[in-house]
């Protein structure tokens, strides 16, 4: 079989892919979404708050995804699903299988990667004590209440703030459960702030910062978590621990994008996102090959992802019409404080918006760009977070005018 | 009335119980456990010793030496994964070097082909990554690894499959002498059976004692492991031990069947027959000790931790014997107890043979069974051909590892059985990879609910009272 | 004598910092900190009756759920009541985006719409 576009993945980022190189002229499209339905993760998150910037309006994350649903299928867009893909060679080919199929090749002209990421699970946080039942991940909780009406847990205790941990504790709550205590690592939340004011404080949770869970207790089902704060290099202050008895340990310690098509393909990774090295067009180092969405790099709005989508679903387009030409204008580096940037590089002198995440929090700060040691944009503000991506825009007469190749982002407090 | 009772399921019973289906089906394994391989037999390194550590004229060299022979045949029939990777005792000084000459003299005398002693250089061309403070090695290219879980359910599924019986959750507490026999109890159940084996692993001292056996005891010696993902499998290719020395034994840093890494264990006898909890300092140790015989190991990788008990006796040495008529004990089965099981189980016989057992070997045995991972073996053509008929063959369900419906659907309606998830990802690694069920699980609670037609609520993770869900959020 | 209350906005994802000045009788008096004018509409709102969306899911009469939502914020006080009204409704299994499935949910006002299509498989 062949497909001038195969897109891999039919969550938020391939859906909003799919459509925006419909719209740029690509007929020959195939989505491809290993779950039995498109939408991808937000068909579990039922919450509210999507939406805002894409829609104007405010919607749950099935309703986010049912609108993108609805123009993939008012647009003819073809789609398979239960179908996973199982390599993406270097030359563009794409081996998958479904039921119907068996094992099957797709030779592509250009391929959009979006297959999303993964939760960080227990085993990589290395929790000392017993491994019972009553462990998982906030978002197989998610799945297990909102996909399949179970409860998994009555007495929680959430580890980590990411957002997943915070709309689960509310989530818990609201069905029936009791939260006993939200503990992060970090001393500032790894969620947004709205969360922790409408899903912890609306419930009076206790958010325990600077805290970990050392000790998980329990033969069969989880009796209880040992927790401890932490001094300033994050080890447990051993005359700090707490027991606190409960059935459930949820945790929410950050996501991976799931990229092991994207290695198998021979692309490079950026160590620090854990997702491609792309350009502004979020075209990956092999010619045709674009990544978009949270396999790209974990955003904390699906908004942004549609947004980052349509850029790679454009670009596509591009290639696929033979109008991609390309040459390296500046490549991004960062200060530390600026823990990455997407895109890590620009070949286009394009108005570019580059998102980026910081390593801490700061406030009054001001975020900086140089051309060289020129300042070339100085943007303040209030308060910068790890939680929260930022974004600024380099305009084309900036891009334009570039002394050399290197642009350098960093944060002054 | 059975001819044998196998007390425990691990790889020594099981084993057994196969090897005794080749003279009669009338075999019968009880197993306290919810399923197979629980105990020593779950977490362990994983490892088929060459055969160079154990007192020479020791039951440990001779029967270590024998199994790590027979080893590739056995798993070759029973379909589980094999491979013989070499290993390599690495030593940091004079000292090492004194102690890994004496390996190697004690190698040959074992009868262990091929050791020899190798110098840094020699050591780098086998494997780059070495510690940097390496300089000599024992180098015995006959070490394996294999899976030893997948090897004890093999075994226990071919027993099965030629006519033994499985108890599950028979958690045997009297055994009282019967006429022609025992009659072995758990609770108000029992089974009557012309002879008893013992190979409760942990508790076979408790068991020898039911039939007033007090010779000997068994602790629970603790080893904390950390495994990691599949990207850092080919970090080694040999098993790298290190040299035991007064500052301690080390750990072993290995490549496992299943293209993993796997580092440990750490060693700590317990009172706890049934401590599997793990430690910070523990794993800290583990990492700290990896680090020095291993360079660039990242632990960052990690997918997870975990805590094998192995059975150590008191006598220092496999416990094998039969201290009342008819009752045989095969106790105090440690390392390297993995690499001598399919050993312990022709000897078992002989002893079993000298003892009466009228033997003669069935025509109706069937040796071979098909590989657990058979599907993933196969080719496209293969692949797509099973397909057609079966198309859950191409419904994927745990995403990491890419293990299918139709694996899942098998391995719930091979013998033996699991009936919990955990059972099902010892059987097919679903689960396994670097999301750890994230995705998975609750697919694979679904696929055991409808198969075992019980409530989604009342599968468990591991049996007993490890309920994943507490019921529905509404309705009913 | 004014009063002073910090609040974290929660009507959009940039989770704005404010600080609400109040009269002697509880009203707003100022707002501080907000990026835009959905923050004093927010604040005033907290300051005296704070309200919130419901999100959750209803069964369907196979045994699956679906989601739903309140279609509107309800009384912050009565979202507990609102579940209790959620959790008593069976959805038939072809309910769809939109459908409502509780009118005037506790005599909100506000009625309980379906955001998936039928429950989820």
């Amino acid at each position: 079989m062949k497909a001038d576009l195969v897109i891999i993945g039919g969550g938020p980022a391939g859906m909003a892919a799919a459509v925006a190189a419909h719209e740029a002229g690509v007929r020959d499209i195939i989505i491809l979404e290993r779950d039995n339905a498109l939408g991808g993760i937000l068909r579990q998150c039922i919450h509210n708050g999507f939406g805002l910037h894409r829609f104007g309006e405010e919607l749950t994350g099935p309703e986010y995804a049912y609108r993108y649903e609805t123009m993939v299928k008012e647009l003819g867009i073809p789609y398979m699903l239960d179908t996973m893909v199982i390599e993406v060679s270097e030359n563009k080919i794409v081996t998958a299988m479904n039921r119907e199929r068996g094992i099957f090749e797709i030779e592509a002209k250009a391929i959009i990667l979006a297959m999303g990421c993964r939760e960080r699970p227990k085993g990589a946080l290395g929790i000392a004590g017993t491994r019972p039942a009553g462990i998982f991940t906030a978002g197989t909780a998610q799945k297990f209440v909102n996909m399949k009406g179970y409860m998994p847990g009555k007495q929680v205790v959430i580890l980590g703030s990411g957002d997943i941990g915070l709309i689960m504790a509310r989530r818990m709550t609201l069905e029936g459960a009791r939260v006993m205590a939200v503990c992060e690592l970090m001393p500032y939340s790894g969620g947004l702030a709205r969360n922790i004011e409408q899903c912890l404080n609306d419930f009076n949770i206790p958010l325990r910062l600077s805290h970990t869970v050392v000790e998980i207790h329990g033969k069969e089902r989880v009796e209880g978590v040992t927790i401890a704060r932490v001094d300033e290099n994050r080890r447990p202050i051993k005359e700090s621990e707490e027991y606190i008895p409960c059935d459930t340990l949820l945790l929410s310690c950050g996501l991976i994008p799931e990229n092991e098509l994207t290695k198998g393909a021979g692309i490079s990774l950026d160590r620090v996102t854990g997702g491609a090295v792309v350009d502004g067009e979020r075209e990956t180092e092999i010619p045709g090959v674009f990544a978009c969405g949270n396999v790209l790099h974990v955003h904390d709005l699906v908004d942004y992802v549609s947004e980052e989508s349509v850029i790679a679903g454009q670009a596509a387009a591009k290639y696929i019409n033979g109008e991609s030409e390309k040459a390296l204008v500046a490549r991004i580096s960062v200060d530390g404080k600026v823990r990455y940037t997407v895109p890590q590089k620009i070949t286009e002198t394009a108005d570019t918006e580059v998102y980026f995440r910081v390593a801490n929090v700061y406030r009054d700060a001001k975020i900086i760009v140089k051309d060289g040691e020129r300042v070339i944009l100085s943007k303040k503000a209030q308060k910068l977070a790890p939680a929260e991506m930022e974004k600024v825009k380099l305009t084309s007469e900036m891009l334009s005018s570039l002394s050399g190749n290197e642009i350098s982002f960093s944060i002054e407090v | 009335m059975f001819d044998f009772v196998v007390i425990g399921a691990g790889v020594v019973g099981g084993m057994v119980a196969r090897e005794l289906t080749k003279y009669t089906d009338s075999v019968c394994i009880v197993e306290r456990g919810s399923d197979v391989a629980l105990g020593a037999t779950r977490a362990n390194s994983a490892i088929v010793h060459a055969g160079y550590d154990a007192k020479s004229g020791s039951l440990k060299a001779k029967l270590n030496v024998r199994g790590s022979v027979m080893m590739e045949s056995v798993c070759r029939e029973l379909g589980v994964k094999y491979k013989r990777n070499g290993s390599l005792v690495v030593g940091f000084n004079d000292e090492d070097r004194a102690n890994l000459t004496e390996l190697v003299e004690r190698g040959k005398t074992n009868g262990v082909e091929g050791v020899a002693l190798i110098e840094r250089e020699d050591i780098l061309k086998l494997e780059p990554n070495i510690g940097a403070g390496v300089t000599v090695a024992l180098h015995a290219p006959t070490g394996a690894i294999v899976c030893p879980y997948e090897l004890c359910m093999s075994a226990v599924g071919s027993a099965m499959d030629n006519g033994a019986d499985l108890k599950l959750n028979f958690r045997v507490d009297k055994i009282e002498k019967i006429d022609d026999g025992y009659r072995v109890y758990a609770g108000e159940n029992f089974v009557d059976a012309k002879f008893v084996i013992n190979c409760a692993g942990v508790y076979s001292d408790e068991i020898a004692a039911l039939v007033g056996d007090d010779s000997f005891s068994v602790r629970a010696r603790r080893g904390e492991y950390v495994l990691l993902d599949r990207e850092c499998g080919s970090h080694v290719s040999h098993t790298i031990f290190r040299c035991p020395s007064k500052m301690g034994k080390g750990v072993l840093v290995t490549p496992t069947v299943d293209g993993n890494l796997l580092v440990g264990p750490s060693a700590e006898d317990i009172d706890d027959k049934e401590d599997l909890s793990t430690t910070a300092a523990g794993l800290a140790k583990v990492r700290a000790l990896a680090a020095e015989q291993v360079a660039g190991i990242d632990f960052s990788k990690t997918i997870t931790s975990f805590t094998g008990l192995r059975a150590t006796g008191s006598t220092g040495d496999f416990i094998i014997n039969m201290p009342k008529e008819r009752f045989l004990n095969l106790a105090g089965i440690e390392s390297p107890g993995l690499s001598s099981a399919p050993a312990i189980a022709e000897y078992a016989i002989q002893i079993l043979k000298d003892a009466g057992f009228d033997a003669s070997l069935r025509a109706d045995f069937v040796a071979e069974r098909r590989p657990a991972h058979f599907f993933s073996s196969l080719s496209v053509e293969e692949k797509n051909a099973l397909i057609k008929e079966r198309p859950e063959y191409a419904h994927v369900i745990c995403r990491c590892e890419t293990i299918t419906e139709g694996e899942i659907l098998d391995a719930i309606r091979t013998n033996p059985r699991p009936t919990d998830v955990d059972g099902v990802k010892r059987r097919t690694r679903a689960s396994m990879g670097r999301c750890q069920g994230g995705f998975c699980s609750p697919y694979i609670v679904e696929l055991l609910a409808k198969e075992m037609g019980v409530d989604y609520t009342a599968v468990t993770k591991f049996g007993g009272k490890s309920y994943i869900n507490f019921g529905k959020t509404k309705g009913e | 004598m004014a009063k002073e209350r910090l609040l974290t906005c929660i009507v959009c994802p940039r989770g704005c910092q404010m600080k609400i000045t109040l009269t002697d009788d509880g009203k707003v008096e100022a707002v501080e900190g907000n990026f835009c004018k959905r923050g004093v509409t927010y604040a005033n709102d907290e300051c005296t009756n704070p309200r919130r969306t419901v999100t959750s899911t209803v069964v369907c009469k196979s045994g699956g759920v679906a989601a739903v939502k309140t279609e509107n914020t309800v009384p912050k006080g009565l979202v507990f009541e609102v579940m209790k009204a959620i959790n008593a409704v069976v959805a038939p299994d072809d309910v769809t985006v939109g459908d409502v499935v509780i009118e005037n949910v506790c005599g909100t006002g506000v009625n309980v719409v379906v955001t998936s299509n039928g429950p989820a498989k």
